[in-house]
């Protein structure tokens, strides 16, 4: 059957079983936006700027585990997406980008809405093609797609000029095996590494699991879980490996790192083992390098090789894929108590509750932490949660504890302001249910705030929950602790949220009272045909507690005061 | 300490490019790098020396798609190859000064006029090194190096993990710079 390039491309995403694509067009692409008009099934969603498409496509893989779809055109079109990209590269989310190229005969001549693509995404892609010949379109897609999903997962680009997408060609789609030489994921463990990690593990007194994004990815979490019942072993989460597990179980420390909870970091600076599951010793996790886990043995499970001894160097490397590691642990683990342990974390975590903004009496004011709070009694503790990034987003993070896999989505290695309401877009249209949240900040919000078109255009039931504190909250909070509270372009003066969502034709309220928060959000839960707005006015001044410095010890964290001490 | 790595990768266009971009974008100090086609053209192999860790750099090689064997080889014995074209000037007192250094260091004199000499010299880094020091006070005018080649003794090799280039249609082009 002889096809178009344009087809090709098309016929190939049916073959991956695409059922939706975000974009924008534009000249360059245009011969394949053509072509779309014979492919219903495919469901083309328009965005209001490529940064958008890439968040939305990124919330729609991490909330599926399937491949995001983006289509753009060629020069700023794919400019545009390079936020997005680097997002879905440091977070390890799979997407594939199908850009537009100016034709093959004028590349090179700075032509119009000419840019090396290819260039400018190498350094934030797993990998990128431009695909100068019509006969390599169905292959090339087709590797895209799958480096994009397998081993550690991340975004692919296809760059592929005009007259590729109109050149004709038999159309013969590769089946079969996919052969890369240097692409070959690990996935077993070495059995004398499976022996040494028993090792350790028999032997440790002060265990505790580290568990990230790798948990989620993989799909390990009921064998972490396993493993940390069997051997009562407690265990920590990265802030992308929320859902990986049940954040309510009581081996359960919630988030470590930078605005981790005390009982997490301490417990890792005073274990003797730790045992780091699918994730990467990033710099907010660790805090000071020389000073971190001092006494602890650490064993490392992780899919990219390149992880291993990165930030920390390690007594058992393991390079493979977690579940199928484990899942050559687990018949060797014998069970364990560590009771002393466990005892001392508990005392550690009466201390925090003690502190915790949430169990205390603050008046008529409203604090983010009672809005995060309520929103997790009122959703069952059950939605899909999007953050944008800042104070909201740790907030977040510290009381909405997940279940499930997939349920919180949130650039953490980027830290990318405008993620949250495109992302949320996303989830919620992949989903297809109405129970996606988008928590943002005033700041990040309005970043990307012209995709509450695209949200109303295409009914999206996402639900926008404002944490309005009316400044750059985090850096804010930067400058009130490092930069004796020189508030230099940190206040914002912001628009009337509720009036700009109705002018989208957006359902909205403003919510100032505790009392309001709950029937609020069970108003934005019975709305299932389209998108909400709730604003959240909230207290200026309040920090996220506790917080390591950038770069200080991990235990040396600065606590929110006792209720002795203080009245807040 | 200057490491050695030997790198076989896919002979395709970017390929270089990517290897480059990725010492950048990882902060690490390339001191030489040559790539050159093998026995097999859909392969290519570089030889890549550098002044830091060489692990590190090894499995940030393996993220690359096009990489598909690397091994640092700095502790196995190998043959190390590098050659410079030095361009030196002469007078009739110096040129038979040159002349001699050349034999000395089994150098060959590829191109003479009355003022210059070009001098083709092959081996190690250490032996470049100290002809281009002896020649110096002579005068040199200009002078290139191929960087480094390496390959190791005996039947040690590096294998390509029979790595066939995909079947594809007639524009599959081979050009790796």
């Amino acid at each position: 059957m002889k096809l178009t390039g344009a087809e090709i491309i098309l016929e190939c995403l049916l073959r991956e079983g695409v059922d939706i694509m975000f974009g924008y067009p534009g000249g360059a692409i245009l011969p394949t936006y053509d072509t779309m008009t014979k492919y219903p099934q495919l469901r083309h969603v328009l965005v209001r700027h490529e940064q958008g498409a890439a968040h939305m496509a990124d919330g729609y893989a991490r909330a599926t585990g399937k491949v995001g779809v983006v289509i753009a055109t060629s020069g700023p079109g794919a400019t545009n997406l390079v936020t997005g990209i680097a997002t879905a590269m440091l977070d390890s989310s799979p997407i594939v980008c199908i850009t537009g190229q100016v034709p093959s005969a004028v590349i090179g001549s700075d032509a119009f809405q000419e840019t090396d693509v290819t260039g400018v995404t190498l350094p934030v892609t797993k990998h990128n093609y431009l695909v100068y010949n019509v006969e390599e379109l169905a292959y090339t897609i087709r590797e895209a797609f799958h480096i994009a999903r397998t081993g550690r997962p991340g975004p692919v680009l296809v760059d592929i000029p005009k007259d590729v997408q109109t050149a004709v060609t038999e159309f013969v789609y590769p089946e079969g095996p996919i052969e890369l030489p240097g692409y070959r994921p690990p996935q077993r463990a070495a059995e004398e590494d499976i022996a040494a990690a028993l090792a350790l593990i028999e032997s440790a007194e002060r265990p505790l699991i580290l568990a990230g994004h790798g948990v989620i990815m993989s799909g390990a979490g009921r064998e972490v879980l396993q493993f940390a019942e069997m051997t009562q072993t407690p265990f920590a989460l990265t802030l992308l490996g929320k859902g990986g597990l049940p954040e309510t179980h009581p081996l359960s420390l919630g988030m470590m790192g930078m605005h981790g909870t005390g009982h997490a970091n301490l417990a890792i600076q005073n274990a003797d083992l730790l045992l780091a599951f699918g994730m990467r010793f990033d710099d907010r996790v660790t805090g000071n390098l020389k000073t971190y886990a001092p006494n602890a043995k650490k064993i490392h499970i992780d899919i990219d090789i390149s992880e291993i001894h990165k930030n920390v160097r390690v007594d058992v490397p393991i390079v493979g894929d977690l579940k199928t590691v484990l899942g050559q642990l687990m018949p060797h683990v014998k069970p364990i108590e560590h009771k002393a342990w466990l005892g001392q974390i508990r005392d550690w975590m009466e201390d925090a509750d003690e502190r915790d903004i949430v169990n205390r009496d603050v008046g008529e004011r409203l604090f983010a932490a009672h809005v995060i709070h309520d929103m997790w009694r009122a959703t069952g503790g059950d939605a899909v949660v999007v953050t944008d990034v800042g104070q909201h987003q740790m907030w977040e993070a510290q009381y909405y504890p997940h279940q499930r896999p997939h349920t919180l989505l949130t650039s953490g290695g980027l830290g990318t302001m405008g993620f949250g309401m495109p992302a949320a877009i996303g989830a919620a249209l992949g989903l297809g249910g109405p129970n996606v949240w988008a928590i943002v900040g005033d700041g990040g919000f309005q970043m990307t705030l012209p995709e509450l078109g695209t949200a109303m255009q295409e009914r999206a039931p996402v639900k926008i929950a404002i944490i309005n504190n009316g400044f750059l909250g985090m850096v804010r909070q930067w400058q009130e602790f490092f930069y004796e509270e020189r508030y230099n372009a940190t206040p914002m003066h912001n628009p009337d949220f509720v009036k700009l969502a109705e002018a989208y034709g957006i359902p909205a309220r403003r919510v100032t009272r505790r009392e309001d928060v709950i029937p609020a959000i069970e108003w934005a839960n019975s709305i299932t045909d389209g998108p909400t707005l709730i604003d959240f006015v909230v207290e200026t001044h309040d920090l996220v507690y506790p917080m390591v410095p950038a770069g200080a010890d991990l235990h040396k964290m600065i606590r929110r005061p006792l209720p002795s001490d203080t009245a807040i | 300490m200057k490491r050695t790595l030997v790198a076989l990768v896919e002979n395709k266009p970017g390929v270089l490019n990517r290897v480059a971009s990725l010492f950048r974008r990882r902060n690490f100090n390339i001191d030489s790098l040559t790539v050159g086609r093998t026995e097999n053209p859909a392969i290519s192999r570089m030889t890549i020396v550098v002044d830091a860790d060489a692990e590190k750099i090894r499995t940030q090689l393996y993220k690359l798609v096009n990489v598909i064997q690397v091994q640092d080889v700095t502790e196995i014995p190998d043959v190390s190859r590098d050659l410079a074209l030095i361009k030196v000037r002469v007078n009739s007192q110096t040129r038979g000064e040159v002349v001699q250094l050349c034999d000395i260091f089994r150098a060959h004199i590829v191109d003479a006029t009355t003022d210059a000499l070009i001098v083709e010299v092959t081996g190690d880094e250490d032996k470049i090194t100290s002809m281009t020091e002896l020649l110096r006070p002579i005068g040199i005018l200009e002078m290139v190096r191929t960087g480094m080649v390496t390959m190791t003794r005996g039947e040690h090799v590096l294998s390509p993990n029979g790595y066939k280039p995909r079947p594809s249609g007639n524009g599959y082009r081979t050009n790796v710079l």
